[in-house]
C-alpha cells in the first residue's frame, strides 16, 4: 500500500476519498486553489499545496502544478476523484511515468473509452448492443442531415469528446439540426477542445441505468449491480437509486453481464461505469458510454453492497486483491442519493454565495458526503455540487420515507440550494411510484 | 432607459453586443457563465444600447450594472 496519496480534485469528493485512505492508514495530501483555502478538504488534509488561482485551467487542471506537489510532498500515488483529470489520459501516462501509483485504469483504457464514437464501435464489435448512429463523427451540418436521414428523426445530438450533457440536444427535424449541430460544435470545441459531433438515435422515453464495474488485480473484471440516473436537468443526474425501480431480474443480468464484457474489451482495472439507456417500450438497453473512474453516485452502490470503492481503488492500484470475495456480493434493501447544488429549486440556475449555517441530517441510513461547512464560500468557479445525500432502506418505501425526513431536516441557511426540489421530487407521484423516466424532472418543473 | 442587472456571482464569458448596437427585447447582449452553466443576459427592452459595463473576464457580483438600453 503507498504511504501516501494526492487527491487531485475538490470539496466533497476530495473529502470522500480522504476519509477511506487515512482508515487505511494513508498519509492524505490536499491540492487546491485560491478559491478553495477555506474548505473542510484542505484543513482535513494531512498537508495541503496550493496549485494554482481560481480558475481551473491554472489549477485543478494544471498537470505540471500537480505533479510538482506530489513531488515536493512526497507523494507515492495520486487519486483523481472524478471530473477535472480524472479521464485524461495523457495525465495518467504522467504519473505513471514519474514512478508514481495512478489510482484509476491503464491509460489505454481511458483514451479508448474517452470518445463516445470509438467507444460505441469498440462496444459494439464486443457484442454490446448500441443505438443507431453514426460509426464516423460528423464535421458539417450536411454530414450530420445526411445521417439523420438514415437514421430517421428524431435523433441525439452530442459532443463525440464530451460529457456531462455540456453541448447535447435533441433534434425533431433538419431545422432544429442544423441549429443543434452548431450549438454543439460551438460548446465542443470551447469545452472540450475537440469539434467532433455524434448522431444517435433518439429513445423517445428511456431510464438512465449504469452498471458499476470493476476490475481486479488478478484481471477479472466483475459487476457490483446497477444505479438508475433517470432524474435529471440539463442532462445532468439531480438524484440516483439502486436497485433501479425500472429493471427486473432477467434485463439486470443481461447488462451486467455486457458491463462485464466492456470492461474486459479494454482491459479494465479499478471502478468504472458503464451507461446505458433503457429504452421504456422495448424494455431493451443500449450503451451510451463508459466513465473511467469513481462515479459521483458511487455512494448508492456502497450503500447496498457494503463494499468501500475507494478502498477497492487503493487496493488494485497497489495489485492487491480486493477487500470481499469477488463471487459472493450481496446486494441489501434499497438507496438513494440526491445531489445537493447551489441552485435554486425553480430554475435550477447557479447560486454562488455564503453559507452561514450547515445542518446535516443523521439518522439511521443517513449518509452525508459533504465539501462544505458553515463559514464557506460558494464560488462561481467549479460545479454547484455542495454536498450528496444518501440513504438506504429495507426497501424503497423506507429509502423514500427516511429520504423525505432527511430533505426535510438537512438545513443550509445563507444560500439557496436545491432541497427544495428534492422534496417536490420524493413527493411526486411519478418519482414515488418509481415508474419514471428521464423527462420525469422536466414534468415537475415545466 | 433600462438598466439590466447580473442575476448571480458569475464570470463574464463573452460580449455578444457592441455599445451603440440597436437591440431587440430577448437578444442575448452578454453570455454570463457560473458553476460550468452559461447564462445569456438578455436585452430587456428594445432600444440603442447606450452602456455595456462590462467586459470579458470581468467577475460580476450579484445586483451589478451590466448594460443600459435606452
Amino acid at each position: 500500500m503507498p504511504e501516501s496519496v494526492l487527491i487531485a480534485n475538490r470539496g466533497e469528493i476530495a473529502r470522500r476519498v480522504a476519509r477511506t485512505a487515512r482508515r487505511m492508514g494513508v498519509r492524505v495530501i490536499a491540492v487546491y486553489s485560491e478559491a478553495d483555502a477555506d474548505l473542510p478538504f484542505v484543513a482535513e488534509a494531512d498537508e495541503a499545496v496550493l496549485i494554482g488561482p481560481a480558475q481551473a485551467a491554472l489549477s485543478y487542471l494544471n498537470a505540471e502544478a500537480i505533479l510538482a506537489a506530489a513531488a515536493r510532498t512526497g507523494a507515492e500515488a495520486i487519486h483523481p476523484g472524478y471530473g477535472f483529470l480524472a479521464e485524461n489520459a495523457a495525465f495518467a501516462s504522467k504519473v505513471i511515468d514519474a514512478g508514481l501509483t495512478w489510482i484509476g485504469p491503464p491509460p489505454d483504457a481511458i483514451d479508448l473509452m474517452g470518445h463516445k464514437i470509438s467507444a460505441r464501435n469498440l462496444m459494439a464489435s464486443a457484442g454490446i448492443p448500441v443505438a443507431d448512429g453514426g460509426a464516423e463523427p460528423v464535421h458539417d451540418v450536411d454530414q450530420a442531415l445526411a445521417v439523420a436521414v438514415g437514421i430517421g428523426y428524431p435523433v441525439m445530438i452530442k459532443a463525440a469528446a464530451g460529457g456531462g450533457g455540456i453541448g447535447m440536444s435533441m433534434a425533431t427535424d433538419p431545422e432544429r439540426l442544423r441549429s443543434g449541430f452548431e450549438t454543439a460544435r460551438t460548446r465542443a470545441e470551447r469545452f472540450f477542445g475537440n469539434p467532433s459531433i455524434l448522431i444517435e438515435r433518439y429513445i423517445a422515453s428511456a431510464r438512465h441505468v449504469e452498471v458499476q464495474i470493476l476490475g481486479l488485480a488478478d484481471g477479472r473484471v466483475i459487476a457490483l449491480g446497477e444505479r438508475d440516473c433517470s432524474a435529471q436537468r440539463r442532462h445532468q443526474k439531480l438524484a440516483e437509486e439502486t436497485p433501479s425501480p425500472g429493471v427486473g431480474d432477467d434485463l439486470r443480468e443481461r447488462m451486467m453481464a455486457a458491463a462485464v464484457r466492456a470492461g474486459e474489451a479494454v482491459g479494465y482495472r479499478g471502478a468504472g461505469t458503464v451507461e446505458c439507456l433503457v429504452d421504456r417500450q422495448t424494455g431493451e438497453f443500449v450503451f451510451l458510454e463508459m466513465n473511467t473512474r469513481l462515479q459521483v453516485e458511487h455512494p448508492v452502490t456502497e450503500m447496498v453492497t457494503g463494499i468501500d470503492l475507494v478502498e477497492q481503488q487503493l487496493l488494485v492500484a497497489d495489485g492487491a486483491p480486493v477487500s470481499f470475495d469477488p463471487g459472493a456480493v450481496r446486494r441489501t434493501g434499497h438507496a438513494l442519493e440526491l445531489r445537493v447544488y447551489a441552485e435554486d429549486p425553480v430554475r435550477f440556475l447557479p447560486r454562488p454565495g455564503s453559507i452561514t449555517g450547515w445542518l446535516e441530517p443523521s439518522g439511521p441510513g443517513v449518509r452525508v458526503d459533504a465539501g462544505y461547512a458553515a463559514g464557506n464560500t460558494v464560488t462561481p468557479h467549479y460545479d454547484p455540487l455542495l454536498a450528496k445525500l444518501v440513504v438506504h432502506g429495507e426497501d424503497r418505501a423506507q429509502a423514500l420515507a427516511r429520504a423525505r425526513e432527511a430533505v426535510g431536516s438537512f438545513a443550509v441557511t445563507g444560500l439557496t440550494t436545491n432541497l427544495p426540489f428534492h422534496a417536490d421530487l420524493l413527493n411526486s407521484a411519478e418519482f414515488a411510484s418509481g415508474d419514471y423516466d428521464t423527462s420525469v424532472v422536466a414534468r415537475l418543473r415545466p | 432607459m433600462t438598466e439590466i442587472r447580473a442575476e448571480m456571482v458569475a464570470n463574464v464569458w463573452k460580449i455578444v453586443a457592441a455599445e451603440g448596437d440597436s437591440v431587440a427585447d430577448g437578444d442575448t447582449l452578454v453570455i454570463l457563465e457560473s458553476m460550468k452553466m452559461e447564462i445569456p443576459v438578455i436585452a430587456e427592452a428594445t432600444g440603442r444600447l447606450a452602456r455595456l459595463a462590462v467586459s470579458e473576464g470581468d467577475v460580476v457580483q450579484e445586483g451589478d450594472l451590466i448594460a443600459v438600453i435606452e
